[in-house]
């Protein structure tokens, strides 16, 4: 099915922990983004929130789809198609945003379309910008996925390699508990990074076999921990912990540890786009807000004579917007869906 | 009945979890106990392989909290990690845990922080740091 010029599609996100609700125009231009946790729902709806995400979400999804359509001034009947989120997540919580999004299209006689958010992630760079130029190689890096994707369209994605154990988000948030710096992790150790040394400390870089494109950053966490506590069964002659690290010393290991993550992620980038022949690189994700992962990104794609694609901040994080845009693209090649779409809570990625 | 592996490497700690495979029924709960960088998700790791699942599934699901893996018998090994939970027992039976336990074998990583929601009966493995790459693991039968 064609959508026609101007059609707007109407996005619903909750695979994990935000649910979310997103209009967005020709499959790029961006009409209504509600996050749940940026409205105060708390005092709008009144209640208590709870915290975990499938209950939350079922409180919160009404509010956020109404919020997305009162706040770009649509009514249903400018709706063209419905897109959802149907894996990958956490099974209560996906089940939330696609029975909303099911009976969304059933009432309003609209298109559903199911869209996986990693690969949204990856198209996430073309929201209120300009269109992609493919092919491409998209690196997908966040709390919950570290992903690899050579790009020949918006809707021709393959999985390159991914991480075996812990996603580079995850090792930011980890590291940041070590180092007692706040969550999120991500941003607490940017910002203690920026005043270290990023040469300090050497930890090790895991690249895996050969060439493989697959990632681990589990050793790295590790290796950040035994740095603070000391190797476990060595005796060494001035005591261990964080309590004796200096602020100094805590800034330094935040950007060492930085640079090993940003340094591993840069050197799968550059074999992807030697393997495939990418003319552009994209990012997506929370990681994709790291900023010493976009000036290491920006100098491989000057060097690699690629274009660097980054999404605007608030699409890096999860959201309902790349889920509408990249529906488009699924809407015009014909893979719609129909009320029986499943969700799956684990598929490679 | 307390039973003691002892491991030198990750490989062994992945080796452990692909033997230990072979001991786990339908209604299985396998509580972790072990602190960041024991080696928990490569034990799950070798549990999955050894379980029958598609390896390349496997990662960790400290964020999306539940991982769920088709094993060769056609049950799910279902992977849950409690570590990002606020109020973790609680949570825990909100995640679907009785219905996961009906549908296969069910491995918690963090499972000290959920003693009170574990079911009646269950393993209990808890991983010691005992050198770099060393570890020791701790079985036991724990029932109400």
């Amino acid at each position: 099915m064609t959508p026609r010029d101007g059609a707007i599609l109407l996005g619903v996100e909750s695979s994990c922990d935000e649910a979310a609700c997103a209009l967005v125009r020709d499959g790029r231009e961006v009409l209504a983004n509600a996050v749940a946790s940026q409205i105060d729902l708390h005092t709008r709806y009144g209640g208590v929130v709870p915290e975990i995400a499938s209950r939350a979400h079922v409180e919160q999804i009404n509010a956020v789809i109404a919020e997305a359509l009162r706040s770009a001034g649509v009514g249903p009947e400018d709706i063209f198609a419905v897109a959802v989120t149907h894996q990958p997540g956490l099974i209560g919580s996906l089940l939330v945003g696609l029975t909303a999004a099911k009976t969304l299209a059933w009432i309003w006689d609209a298109p559903l379309v199911g869209v996986n958010h990693v690969y949204a992630h990856a198209y996430a760079p073309a929201l209120d910008g300009e269109p992609i130029d493919y092919p491409a190689v998209a690196l997908v890096a966040s709390g919950g996925h570290t992903a690899l994707y050579r790009c020949k369209s918006p809707t021709d994605m393959t999985l390159l390699g991914t991480t075996i154990d812990d996603a580079a988000g995850e090792a930011f948030d980890k590291v940041a508990s070590i180092l007692q710096l706040g969550y999120p992790g991500g941003p607490a150790i940017d910002r203690a990074a920026k005043d270290g040394d990023p040469k300090a400390v050497n930890f090790p870089r895991t690249l895996l076999k050969g060439r493989s494109l697959d990632f681990s950053f589990s050793g790295i966490k590790t290796a950040v921990l035994y740095h603070v506590n000391g190797v476990p069964g060595v005796k060494y002659d001035h005591p261990r912990g964080l309590e004796h690290f200096s602020r100094r010393e805590i800034r330094d290991v935040a950007a060492s540890f930085q640079q090993a993550v940003v340094d591993v992620l840069a050197t799968k980038i550059r074999r992807a786009v030697e393997n495939t022949g990418a003319g552009t690189i994209l990012l997506g994700g929370g990681v994709a807000a790291n900023s010493a992962l976009r000036a290491a990104a920006e100098a491989l794609a000057k060097k690699l004579n690629c274009t660097l694609r980054c999404p605007p901040l608030k699409y890096c994080t999860d959201n309902a917007a790349m889920i509408a845009a990249l529906g488009w693209h699924y809407l015009r090649a014909g893979r719609t869906a129909d009320l029986h779409l499943a969700a799956t809570a684990t598929v490679r990625r | 009945m307390e039973q003691i592996f002892k491991t030198q490497s990750p490989a062994e700690t992945h080796a452990l979890g692909r033997k230990m495979a072979g001991e786990l029924r339908r209604g299985d709960c396998l509580a972790l106990v072990g602190c960041l960088g024991a080696g928990k998700t490569v034990f799950v790791r070798g549990l999955a392989e050894g379980l029958g699942c598609d390896a390349g599934l496997v990662s960790s699901p400290t964020y999306v909290l539940v991982q769920e893996y088709p094993t060769r018998d056609g049950l799910s090994l279902f992977h849950i990690d409690v570590y990002r939970l606020s109020e973790p027992e609680a949570e825990l039976a909100d995640l679907g845990l009785e219905e996961m336990l009906e549908a296969g074998v069910v491995v918690i990583e963090w499972a000290d922080r959920v003693q009170r929601a574990l079911p009646r009966a269950y393993l209990r493995l808890s991983i010691d740091i005992d050198g770099e790459a060393s570890r020791r693991f701790t079985l036991t039968n724990e029932s109400a």
